[in-house]
């Protein structure tokens, strides 16, 4: 299939519903408000790994405007689902601290808050782990990590080809867990009449979320509806549903009222996912001219007792860069804490961040530019697959960065720049991010008054996936943007996949254009003519996303560049400029898409420098779960900060011809990051976030 | 819900007549934007909230003496711009633009400033052990996450840091605090307000119940003085203080130090007033190595915890690097 003709796409277009957002007409979830609706307050565990001995929730109901307090003991049954987070309220055992134990249910949210610390529950208490840690003897290969793929890749010998390098590193890199923030935190507003359940829902994902409740709830799909028309941000965390969507559910089927439920920003550190801590061990060994002989990555990581959850860390580097001899594995602890969930490039943000750490590390001991290091390994196929890739900018985007970052003037010596106190130095970093498609469903409709409707159940989750859908029905139905609507965020329209893995407008600007194609079909066959009571076209993407050639290998490639200063008194770590090339297809708004690639790039460098969460070891919680203790990056911390991209033009991936863009920006700009504080400093600090106290020259 | 009454002061002594008498479950209420927080998260359970941001407290006057009077409630971004305190304080003005945020600013008051409470993570978790929430319960930090905790002055008790900024500055400026209460009036020099835990840190001040700060007094500037606050945070903005310091530093005709002020923030359950550092260097030249000394002799009290030694050669650099620029500041100001 080959591109549309472009009037719409490539054109900057600011959101559709802007005006609807900063006037505050766009409801978000729970701003809905039903009627007789009740409030519902969650009840966390306080141990991390035990039993519910008992619960007396008389306390709580003798409060005035107490309607119910459901657990365990008495909430309806639900089916279990893959995500066993969902068994929500079916068990007395107790996989973490904060789990969600009981849920009360009252005519105020105070009433409910106030309730629920008055639920009585006896535990009894097992010891806990919660500590990533190497030596764990329950360390195991999970076989599988997510997104299907093998946890273990093998090509060649590395142990040989590591023994005959010319130059070698060995070095281990450690991130901590990290949460999603996004500003609207988790909310769920659940009503049933009879069978039928409907949820207002913060998602990424409205037919995702109504066929896992369906299932929950063994229902038919169509008997609930999911409508989520606005969603502020999710990150990943909102990409299935959170046991909070289950209980909201649950306590309106008990109570027979609409339940409104939200999550707090200190619950969502308990419940609604994060990024695991990884450790990954790091082998590189090269020629003396600069070809890697071998590459070894890997990745440790956490999950919980309920869950096998396995972040695909080291994947990226199974086609980054040539080498003839290459290991890649992954293995996981089981702990008591927390599933961890999907966040910005799960696998390749922190993978990434090792892999160009480390090729960093080994640039400096090949003496080697690293730009020109990375440009000699440069794989003519993709190393482990042998297939072509459908497209690859990476050296294109290293050459452009390099030259408008004025790369060619970098004195590779580190810690020899100082102005003032400030000891100042530069660094780059690859970034790359697969594109996927998934199959999606689409209706197409022309009404007798000239304008358009597209309907789809797509999320728009502050991206501006609503606004880039109209721009790819506007060119397919050949028509302006003005004259289209595109409605989504319900589930009641055509089902349609998530807004998640970078792959929400590839995958439904190919169902959008299927069916804006069918309609011009249906209308050209009445001789060009829309019948006053409209014509409209269905279509399916599965037969074209099926017979996706699988002869490529497809991902977005960039490259980031970062100008770090360090304070030699204080260990203070700034980013003064961040310039970021990408190479990802066809860029179909490019307000918007800008937009994502600078917000990816903000939360690397607030990865690099600010974010942490701190497990309690005595507790089993994370410590710092608020936004004053876990520290986003504020306006102050966000130096120059320049997004930019080459034109791609690739006809292997969808009728637009774009990648995905939604998570490319934050991958590779930690290791960008650490590696200018390398060359301000001289230090390499192999443990994020790059804080003071580990930059503190004492 | 737990319901409380809210009542809104029209005079002091009505005010601290009801927290006095019979009130037990009775907290003033300034801006709101510590005591409000903490009323969510449990930690704070008041039956009745006296809000005294109304009181006729809301002005900065001068004083005949040369020093100026700062209502307890004025607001922190409205201390921040006054002409005066910038020109003659700038160490307070910084202080105060260095915390919190504008939104904050905004409705944070003088008063409730210097009364915030920490933000110790186990202080703020109703659900876990903290002596200073419920006495005899334990201290977590001393074995937990104590990275940003007390290094001097702590106790088996508690480790918790006091996070005002501007009380850093205002006991580096000597200031007093106005106080009134059952006995009448009184006032309370800085830094005799805020408390090391010992074995009562549920007690943050020296204040009785009932007690309302009505102003804070600042003495006149000495002319030659030249003052300054620096921050140590791990973010740009919007968090509290690693280490911060609030100096002001007044030198002779030969250069050598006359007076040095100096107080920190982000080491103790108070504001930590350095007199060892100030007797220390009196009458040294204003040297770097004069300053490192200073700072070495007032931190050998220092106790870090397992976590938290970085807090002691951040503190020393700190103090060198911002003596070093008064000086030099200094030196300009007197022309030499």
């Amino acid at each position: 299939m080959s591109a549309v003709g472009s009037l719409a796409i490539g054109t900057p277009t600011d959101r559709v519903e802007g005006r609807e957002k900063v006037t505050g007409a766009a409801r978000y979830a729970f701003e809905q408000l039903p009627g007789d609706h009740a409030y519902a307050w969650l009840v966390q565990s306080e141990i991390a790994s035990g039993e519910i001995l008992s619960l007396d929730a008389s306390p709580a109901l003798a409060q005035e405007g107490v309607v119910a307090v459901a657990w365990a003991g008495n909430a309806p049954r639900v089916a279990e689902v893959d995500d066993r987070e969902l068994s929500v309220l079916q068990s007395r055992t107790i996989s973490y601290r904060g789990q969600i134990v009981a849920v009360v249910v009252a005519e105020s949210l105070e009433t409910a808050r106030e309730a629920a610390a008055h639920v009585r529950i006896d535990y009894e208490v097992r010891d806990h782990e919660v500590v990533l840690d190497e030596h764990d003897p329950a360390i195991y290969d999970p076989g599988t990590v997510n997104a299907g793929y093998p946890s273990e890749s093998v090509q060649g010998d590395v142990a040989r080809a590591l023994a005959r390098a010319d130059a070698a590193v060995d070095v281990t890199y450690r991130t901590p867990a990290f949460h999603n923030n996004a500003m609207e935190p988790h909310a769920t507003v659940a009503l049933w009449d009879g069978d039928d359940l409907t949820l207002y829902d913060s998602n990424q994902g409205a037919s995702t979320v109504r066929d896992t409740l369906a299932q929950v709830f063994e229902l038919e799909p169509e008997q609930v509806r999911v409508i989520s028309p606005h969603v502020g941000g999710g990150f990943g965390s909102k990409g299935t549903p959170r046991p909070h969507v289950v209980v909201a559910a649950l306590a309106a089927r008990m109570t027979g009222r609409p339940v409104k439920l939200a999550i707090t920003r200190q619950q969502m550190f308990a419940f609604t996912g994060y990024r695991t801590p990884t450790i990954q061990r790091l082998r590189l060994g090269a020629s003396g001219d600069g070809q890697l002989t071998a590459i070894v990555h890997e990745a440790l990581q956490q999950s919980s007792r309920l869950r096998e959850f396995t972040e695909q860390t080291a994947v990226a580097t199974r086609m980054m860069y040539a080498a003839p001899n290459r290991r890649t594995a992954h293995r996981l602890a089981r702990l008591d804490v927390p599933t961890p969930s999907w966040m910005r490039a799960p696998g390749e943000a922190p993978g990434m961040y090792a892999l160009e750490s480390a090729l960093d590390e080994l640039a400096v001991e090949l003496a080697i530019d690293p730009v020109e290091l990375r440009i000699r390994n440069e794989p003519p196929l993709d190393p482990e697959r042998g297939i072509p890739f459908s497209s690859r900018g990476l050296v294109a985007c290293l050459r452009l960065g390099a030259e408008r970052f004025g790369w060619a003037e970098r004195d590779p010596t580190p810690g020899v720049r100082r102005e003032g106190d400030w000891l100042v130095g530069t660094g780059v970093a690859a970034s790359t991010y697969p594109a996927y498609r998934s199959p999606a469903t689409a209706t197409a409709r022309a009404e007798g008054d000239g304008s358009f409707v597209v309907r789809i159940a797509a999320s728009d989750i502050g991206t501006g996936g609503r606004t880039t859908l109209t721009l790819i029905a506007a060119d397919a139905l050949d028509q302006p943007a003005a004259r289209v609507t595109v409605e989504i965020g319900d589930s009641a329209l055509p089902r349609a996949g998530l807004a998640g893995g970078s792959m929400g407008t590839a995958s439904w600007g190919t169902a959008v254009t299927l069916a804006c194609r069918a309609l011009v079909e249906r209308i050209e066959a009445l001789g060009g003519h829309v019948p006053a009571d409209g014509l409209e076209a269905h279509a399916d993407s599965s037969d074209e996303v099926r017979a996706t050639d699988q002869g490529y290998s497809r991902h977005a490639y960039g490259a980031q560049f970062a100008e770090v200063r360090v304070d030699a008194v204080t260990g203070e770590a700034r980013v003064s400029r961040l310039l970021g090339i990408f190479a990802a297809g066809r860029i179909i708004n490019p307000t918007t898409a800008r937009s994502q690639f600078l917000g990816g790039m903000t939360m690397g460098l607030s990865m690099a420098l600010l974010e942490e969460s701190v497990m309690d070891r005595e507790f089993g919680d994370y410590l710092n779960h608020d936004l004053a203790g876990y520290h986003v990056a504020s306006h102050a911390d966000v130096g120059e900060l320049e997004a930019d991209w080459i034109e791609e033009l690739d006809d292997h991936l969808n009728p637009m011809g774009s990648k995905g863009i939604g998570e490319i920006g934050i991958v590779g700009t930690a290791a960008a990051i650490g590696n200018a504080v390398f060359h301000a400093t001289g230090r390499r600090v192999r443990e994020l976030p790059l804080r003071l106290d580990r930059l503190l020259a004492t | 819900m737990r319901p409380f009454a809210y009542e809104r002061a029209e005079e002091a002594a009505g005010a601290i007549a009801t927290l006095t008498d019979g009130a037990p479950g009775a907290m003033y209420l300034g801006g709101g934007t510590n005591l409000v927080d903490l009323m969510k998260l449990g930690v704070a359970a008041p039956d009745l909230l006296v809000d005294v941001s109304h009181l006729p407290h809301d002005r900065v006057e001068q004083l005949p003496d040369g020093g100026l009077r700062i209502g307890a409630a004025v607001l922190n971004s409205t201390l921040a711009a006054d002409r005066t305190v910038r020109e003659r304080y700038p160490v307070l003005s910084q202080a105060l633009l260095a915390g919190a945020s504008g939104q904050l600013r905004n409705l944070a008051t003088v008063g409730g400033n210097l009364l915030q409470r920490t933000r110790c993570a186990y202080f703020m978790d109703v659900s876990k052990p903290c002596n200073k929430r419920v006495p005899g319960s334990g201290c977590p930090a001393r074995e937990g996450d104590h990275r940003n905790h007390a290094i001097i002055g702590h106790s088996e008790a508690c480790v918790a840091t006091h996070p005002s900024d501007m009380a850093v500055a205002l006991v580096a400026l000597g200031a007093t605090v106005e106080v009134r209460g059952a006995a009448g009036a009184r006032t309370i020099p800085l830094p005799g307000l805020h408390r090391l835990p010992g074995d009562a840190p549920e007690r943050d001040t020296v204040l009785d119940p009932g007690d309302l700060i009505t102003a804070v007094v600042l003495p006149p500037s000495a002319p030659g003085a030249v003052s300054r606050y620096r921050k140590i945070r791990d973010r740009a903005s919007y968090a509290f203080a690693v280490v911060s310091i609030a100096a002001l530093l007044e030198l002779d005709e030969d250069g050598a130090v006359r007076e040095a002020r100096i107080a920190f923030g982000g080491l103790a359950h108070a504001p930590w007033r350095a007199l060892v550092a100030e007797e220390e260097l009196r009458g040294l030249p204003a040297t770097a190595e004069s300053f490192g000394r200073a700072a070495d002799a007032e931190l050998a009290q220092a106790r870090p915890l397992r976590d938290n030694g970085f807090k002691v050669p951040l503190a020393r650099n700190l103090t060198v690097r911002t003596l070093g620029e008064l000086a030099a500041q200094a030196e300009r100001r007197s022309g030499r």
